[in-house]
């Protein structure tokens, strides 16, 4: 057997012309990602090590930083606020989502709306309905017992508002996905509600409570927005960045406090990648769906809790619109509209609202382009494995890294005296470009989940078919997948309009933004004016997602006749 | 199939082809060529490599290792847009935001055609597949044998020197998978188009392929004809993976050809063909059930013995029923073959046949008989019956038996 004696020769793939189309474009865009992400922090890594001349100074910066008791006093403050905040929306999201999945109540749909308000406004919108609720001057104060609402309490109550929509959507999934099956095997065993409820309920979304818990966590531990309008002084990590930053011009102590709030907010999202690989093996495609059945008291119940949580939701923004038009609070109540009079304000008029939304615009545009290929060539190319790898992990590092963080490396960044890209600074194409990256994780998931969904064979087909993967990309991938491509436009166009962590530290004089605007605004004392604008963002961010569930609607109705569900 | 193929009739030529993901060796050394218009089936269980092979002859998962030669050209490296080959999968892969026809037209419109020579062709393909008044239907509007069907016309539109079924059938329900198996059958008859299906339905590869190559666990287990494969399972994976069959853990008694070997089971003794096997091997003795012959319902008289040759018209060569009565009179056990006498354990009916489960000294027997002549002979649970082994029916082969 000479023949079997001999090695088959090793086969070395031809890389065809598609091959290397997607291949260049996978280096585009993941160059795109090495320099707008890894980069910026790269060199904000590399300040921390440095001192204000730029030699290297290993550690120093460090423990400088831990033996000042001032700026290390902001972790306790920072864990203590995120776990508290973790805690309590937890358990508020988990008994709506409860509610809204296992009760009979009415109304639902509104309800389920209602919890998405905080995703529309700005994080700083919360503190100021604070203010106005409990501030010194606030209208039910008393409900506090003489505590300050400046401080832990009126920051975890901001963030309580600021969180609870993202965990309701995470228990919401977690919790519909339940098997009925289960509920009847328990319920002919003659298992007692409760125990259901402990050995059925509760286990089916444990990796949605977890999940949820970290996604709140890190949000409170990362959000820059509360602390800064209700924090007084209760100094947290984010806002020692900005003071840092800003007030004392101490860049490279700005980028060790980023380099620690960075390592809570890395852990979480690592350990809830984990625990979310674990959910998807949970979900069986044949599970029957579970109907909740009628049941009065607990009807009721549950249809209380979610009016009052409505109530608190609905209570915030309806009390930052009532401060927006009112003449003097609180001493002159009658209407005006003088408070939207922006241009006569610090903080740079009317003109940053129209910034705003040209900035949202054209990150919807170009990030949906960007991240939607990048993800569909991540998913569909064939071959290249470790760039593929690569992209993927760039891809998802967004998530982990705070805005401020992001905004101060792109200071490092962008405003070196060495950067050929240095022109971009202060800019509009440079808060576009830091909005994408910032925003690029979640939209980079949604696209990658919705081409998974497709038949993994049709690029096959359209490979034996001799038609170039552009051709099905663009007649097959994109029509099918046109849902879930406007999903992202809308994601990526609200984070546009609301986030101020990010741009804070790179807009220019020509281009302040709406929610740059509010800060300020809220920081010169103009706090009624900081909540008409905020205002003016919610209803921008909530005409636009309006605009966006009627043409998704329509859309379905026109493509009825092909989408099967 | 020509019985002395030169090789210019081979229109694929598989050579020493091996796959790996990582440590896992998904296809081993495999080699196998394929006759221009030919209509080849990959078989065997899941994990077997069948689908792995026919995606590296498409170049979607391009080998480790080997080569790949299709109408004289060596295609291994090539990407799949490269190659000449059109596909049906399981799930169909139809493009859902676009009617039958356009998905007929999808690889048509691409190639310069004009659009009347398209709508030309479309229709040309939809009258062939049987659907010409589908064309304005979208896929979630078909049955799924209709969309089956479309995506047949789509691989066949442009004419592919090759067409690879991956599991084409498999989704559909059984009357509907029945009605396709002969159609798709003639359709590849009619257009001599040389074709490669996947399949882990047995029945489905003996009824429409020219050749089947049985796979397990990477390597190739036998390659033949549908009666080849199931007439003379190469090896016992084949045997029992093909069919149903009775194993029996057995010892040979006496080597020879089927004239005079024999083997011991654990309850009685069989005359078969034993060459090749020395004396007191351990082998494994395998039965298809419907080649046990019923001799006898009723009071047994004499042990199991290995059968006297005193020939009395065999069995087989006409009606069961009929030569079993005729062997009761003669009451000797037929041409070279063993009587065995047993109990039935249960009758399990199967619509056209039964089958019927013989107890025989601590021995299991599993016979299929025609419901005719389990009426006959009002055969139930506890009846005493006497069947017969014909010798021909007996294949040997070395180690114990698979498990279950």
């Amino acid at each position: 057997m000479t023949e079997s004696a001999l090695r088959a020769p090793i086969v070395k793939p031809k890389v065809g012309r598609d091959d290397w189309t997607m291949r260049a474009f996978i280096g585009v865009i993941g160059l795109y990602l090495v320099i707008t992400l890894a980069f910026p922090l790269y060199a904000m890594m590399s300040k921390s090590v440095r001192d204000n001349d730029g030699a290297f100074v290993g550690l120093a910066n460090y423990i400088e930083y831990f033996a000042t008791p001032a700026l290390t006093w902001s972790i306790g403050n920072s864990l203590q606020v995120a776990t508290i905040t973790t805690l309590i929306t937890v358990t508020i999201a988990f008994t709506f989502a409860y509610a809204l999945t296992r009760s009979c109540i009415p109304l639902k749909g509104l309800f389920q709306s209602i919890t998405m308000i905080p995703i529309l406004v700005p994080s700083l919108l919360p503190g100021i309905a604070l203010v106005y609720l409990f501030g010194t001057q606030g209208l039910i104060k008393e409900l506090l017992f003489g505590y300050s609402i400046y401080g832990p309490i009126g920051i975890v109550i901001a963030e309580v508002f600021f969180t609870l929509p993202h965990a309701i959507i995470i228990l919401i999934t977690s919790l519909s996905i339940a098997d009925a099956r289960l509920y009847e095997a328990a319920v002919a065993l003659r298992t007692s509600r409760l125990r259901i409820f402990l050995t059925v309920t509760l286990p089916g979304c444990r990796y949605g409570l977890i999940s949820a818990a970290f996604v709140v966590f890190t949000l409170a531990i990362t959000d820059f927005g509360a602390p800064k309008v209700i924090g007084g002084d209760f100094n947290v990590l984010a806002t020692d960045i900005y003071k840092q930053v800003i007030g004392q011009q101490n860049f490279e102590m700005g980028a060790v406090v980023s380099v620690v709030l960075l390592i809570p907010a890395v852990l979480a999202f690592a350990i809830d990648r984990v625990v979310q690989r674990r959910q998807v093996a949970l979900l069986s495609s044949r599970a029957v769906t579970l109907e909740p059945r009628p049941n009065r008291g607990f009807d009721a119940a549950m249809l209380g809790f979610c009016v009052l949580v409505s109530v608190f939701l609905i209570g915030m923004l309806g009390v930052c619109q009532f401060a927006a038009l009112v003449k003097f609070y609180p001493y002159d109540l009658s209407l005006s509209l003088k408070n939207y009079n922006f241009d006569v304000m610090d903080g740079g008029g009317w003109s940053s609202y129209w910034n705003s939304i040209r900035m949202a615009t054209y990150t919807a545009g170009f990030g949906t382009v960007v991240v939607f290929s990048g993800a569909y060539l991540v998913e569909k190319g064939r071959g290249f494995r470790a760039g593929r790898t690569l992209f993927q992990l760039l891809a998802m590092m967004p998530m982990a890294v705070p805005g401020l963080v992001l905004g101060l490396a792109y200071i490092f960044f962008f405003n070196h005296p060495n950067n050929p890209l240095g022109f971009l600074y202060h800019t509009m194409a440079i808060l576009v470009i830091s909005t994408i990256v910032h925003f690029y994780t979640v939209a980079h998931l949604t696209a990658v989940t919705a081409l998974k969904q497709m038949d993994p064979e049709f690029e096959a087909v359209g490979a034996s078919l001799k038609a170039p993967f552009h051709r099905t990309f663009r007649r097959v991938t994109v029509p099918v997948c046109l849902p879930a491509i406007l999903d992202i436009m809308i994601y990526l166009f609200v984070n546009a309009m609301t986030t101020v962590s990010a741009v804070v530290f790179i807009y220019g004089p020509d281009t302040n933004l709406a929610s740059v605007a509010v800060l300020n605004m809220d920081d010169a004392g103009d706090i009624a004016p900081a909540a008409a604008m905020g205002m003016m963002i919610f209803y921008t961010a909530a005409s636009v997602r309006l605009a966006h569930f009627l043409v998704s609607r329509h859309l379905k109705r026109r493509t009825q006749a092909w989408r099967i569900r | 199939m020509p019985s002395n193929p030169s090789s210019s009739d081979f229109y694929l030529r598989i050579r020493r082809l091996t796959k790996k993901f990582g440590e896992f060796t998904a296809l081993a050394d495999i080699s196998l060529d394929v006759l221009d218009g030919e209509f080849v089936c990959f078989l065997g269980p899941s994990g077997c490599g069948k689908t792995t092979l026919l995606r590296a002859i498409a170049g979607l998962d391009i080998q480790t290792a080997g080569t790949i030669e299709q109408a004289g050209a060596d295609i291994s490296a090539l990407p799949p847009s490269e190659r000449d080959f059109g596909i049906v999968f399981q799930s169909y892969a139809l493009f859902p935001n676009m009617t039958a026809a356009r998905n007929v037209a999808y690889g048509l419109e691409s190639r310069r055609h004009s659009r009347e020579e398209v709508r030309s062709r479309v229709r040309e393909l939809l009258d062939l597949v049987g659907l010409p008044d589908q064309g304005d239907k979208y896929p979630a509007q078909l049955s799924g044998g209709q969309q089956q069907r479309i995506a047949l016309a789509r691989a066949i539109a442009m004419s592919p020197g090759l067409l690879l079924l991956d599991e084409p059938l498999s989704a559909l329900d059984a009357k509907v998978r029945a009605r396709l198996r002969l159609e798709v059958k003639a359709l590849q008859r009619r257009l001599g188009i040389t074709t490669i299906m996947v399949t882990h339905d047995q029945e489905e590869a003996l009824t429409m392929a020219d050749r089947i190559v049985v796979m397990n666990h990477g390597v190739i287990e036998q390659v033949g004809s549908p009666v080849e494969i199931y007439r003379e399972p190469a090896s016992m994976f084949v045997a029992d993976f093909i069919g149903t069959m009775n194993f029996l853990a057995a010892e040979v008694t006496q080597e020879g050809a089927a004239g005079d070997g024999g083997i011991r089971t654990g309850a009685f003794v069989l005359a078969c063909d034993t060459s090749g096997h020395s004396p007191r091997e351990r082998v494994t003795a395998a039965i298809r059930p419907e080649d046990i012959v019923l001799l006898d319902a009723g009071d047994s008289e004499t042990p199991g013995r290995v059968g006297d040759s005193r020939n009395t018209g065999g069995p087989r060569s006409t009606g069961r029923a009929e030569n079993a009565a005729e062997a009761r009179n003669a009451d000797i056990a037929p041409r070279g073959g063993a009587a065995v006498d047993a109990t039935v354990e249960y009758v399990e009916f199967l619509g056209a046949f039964a089958r019927v489960e013989l107890a025989c000294a601590g021995e299991r027997l599993r016979m299929d008989l025609p419901i005719a002549q389990v009426q006959r002979f009002d055969l139930t649970a506890g009846s005493a019956v006497r069947a017969m082994v014909p010798r021909e029916a007996v294949r040997l082969y070395a180690g114990a038996p698979p498990d279950g």
